[in-house]
């Protein structure tokens, strides 16, 4: 593992974000927009429901953290469309890079785009509305931790995508996330699930991380075995994500889609 | 032989891309690899940057099997330049160059950058985004980082495509240049005749996934009775090979 090259590939996209005003403003943009639209949404909610009654925030944070998934997820793939878009992609190819440092430099680099958007939006959460996430306590560290690995590992399956069925693949990487949303059961308890879903959902690590953020926020209880299961979980689908990544790899080596990789 | 091409054949489906081509170059010499469109040049140069699995035959490299070997160590060793694979666009040419001297582990970066800016004469454009070049300018930086790492084999996909002459002439006396001075072998994929006369030592003529002659360009031409490389490379080209 070459830590110069990890270095270099990331600080490609650290270049495209510096280097220009409206990536920065964009990456920025998106988390705010959330968390005004969210914050009110939430502050009616807490006046107006039984259920959040004395729990202000929980959906604010509950937002905060989605986004912090998305963002993960959506960053992962962008650097990897920024290279097809940029015809880039065979001279990246090329370099005598291994494919695992390719996967770690991206993945570091999408906690980096991440916490950019992210962390003026979760501190304007804080005078807006009252609202920080910091309220999770040191349990936080581990649902982020567990959001990021799941975000990646959607990322990797996107990027699989492209690599195997070429830019067209694109719009997916955009739905991704929405399709698994529903089942992440990130507003709402999982009992609101049909017995069938709720099995499913018991299988991805949303369920379970916003389960105990919920659980945190409003019984002020932290659960252990419900942040180790969701940890477990995203570790186990960041393995497969790897895993299918390199068959993508290895199959669109076979079938020279490599070579003609761009728009 | 520094580098052995054998029985080299891609199959896509059904199709016969590159079929049991067969070719040794050795060390410091520059091959010309001609051909029609579509007779499976860029197939073959795929092949050899590791891009392209093969279906059958061997890549070896200064004794290493490139389907074997160290995916990274064998490509530290190579590099490729064509106007048909660019640069990030929105990052300077300093960036873009400097990204790539580190992916190739270069040692003392800043003073091969500067080196390498000035051989090129890259150096009054190196702080633009390299969207904002012309062609030339973009041409210039792409062979720039083909050479970043010295490579001990260049691969070129038509270096002077859709470039003015006094430009390609730059990068042709750039090319020869440099060969004097760097040992370096290079395989020239390139549809331009007196390009391939000038630079290479002996050429592989390739249609329909085969190789159909190779030799010097002055034993082609004589071989077919012809006056030049580009009318031999026509005889080959649209001769029927079914009679």
């Amino acid at each position: 593992m070459n830590l110069n090259k990890i270095y270099a590939l990331g600080l490609r996209h650290i270049y495209l974000i510096s280097n220009s005003f409206p990536r920065i403003l964009d990456l920025i943009y998106w988390p705010t927009v959330q968390i005004f639209l969210w914050g009110f949404i939430s502050k009616f909610f807490t006046l107006n429901s039984e259920y959040y009654s004395n729990t202000i925030g929980v959906i604010l944070t509950a937002a905060i953290l989605y986004d912090f998934l998305f963002r993960a997820s959506i960053s992962f793939n962008m650097m990897f469309l920024e290279e097809i878009w940029s015809r880039n992609f065979t001279n990246l190819f090329i370099a005598p890079i291994k494919i695992s440092e390719i996967i770690i430099s991206l993945t570091l680099t999408a906690l980096v785009r991440t916490l950019i958007g992210l962390i003026p939006a979760a501190i304007l959460a804080v005078p807006l509305f009252g609202v920080s996430v910091l309220t999770l306590g040191p349990s936080l560290i581990f649902l982020l931790f567990s959001l990021y690995l799941f975000g990646v590992t959607l990322g990797l399956l996107v990027t699989s995508g492209l690599l195997r069925f070429g830019p067209s693949f694109e719009n997916i990487a955009w739905a991704s996330l929405f399709f698994l949303a529903p089942l992440g059961c990130i507003y709402y308890p999982i009992e609101i699930l049909p017995p069938l879903l709720q099995i499913i959902a018991k299988a991805l690590p949303l369920v379970h991380i916003f389960e105990e953020m919920r659980n945190i926020l409003m019984n002020s209880e932290i659960n252990q075995f419900n942040i180790l299961k969701s940890i477990s979980i995203s570790v186990v689908y960041f393995v497969f994500g790897v895993i299918i990544f390199y068959i993508s790899y290895f199959g669109a080596k076979k079938r020279g889609t490599l070579i003609n990789m761009g728009e | 032989m520094f580098v052995q091409i054998k029985n080299l054949t891609k199959i896509y489906k059904e199709y016969l891309a590159v079929n049991k081509i067969n070719f040794e170059i050795k060390k410091n010499e520059t091959i010309g690899l001609l051909g029609p469109n579509g007779c499976g040049k860029t197939t073959s140069i795929g092949m050899m940057l590791g891009l392209i699995t093969p279906t059958a035959g061997e890549i070896i490299i200064d004794n290493k099997n490139l389907n074997t070997f160290k995916r990274d160590e064998i490509l530290s060793r190579l590099n490729f330049a064509s106007p048909y694979v660019e640069l990030p666009k929105k990052l300077t040419v300093r960036q873009n160059l400097e990204i790539y001297g580190r992916l190739y582990g270069i040692s003392n970066l800043s003073k091969r950058l500067s080196e390498i800016s000035s051989d090129l004469d890259i150096k009054n454009f190196f702080d633009r985004k390299t969207g904002e070049l012309s062609s030339g300018q973009k041409n210039r930086v792409s062979l720039a980082k083909s050479l970043i790492n010295k490579p001990e084999i260049l691969l070129l996909d038509e270096p002077t495509a859709s470039l003015d002459p006094d430009i390609g002439d730059f990068v042709r006396t750039y090319i020869q240049e440099y060969k004097k001075q760097n040992k370096v072998t290079i395989l020239l994929a390139s549809h331009n005749m007196n390009e391939v006369e000038r630079l290479c030592d002996s050429v592989i003529m390739m249609k329909k996934g085969k190789i159909i002659d190779k030799g010097t360009c002055e034993s082609l031409i004589k071989k077919h009775g012809r006056n030049n490389l580009e009318e031999t490379f026509l005889e080959l080209a649209r001769r029927n090979d079914e009679s």
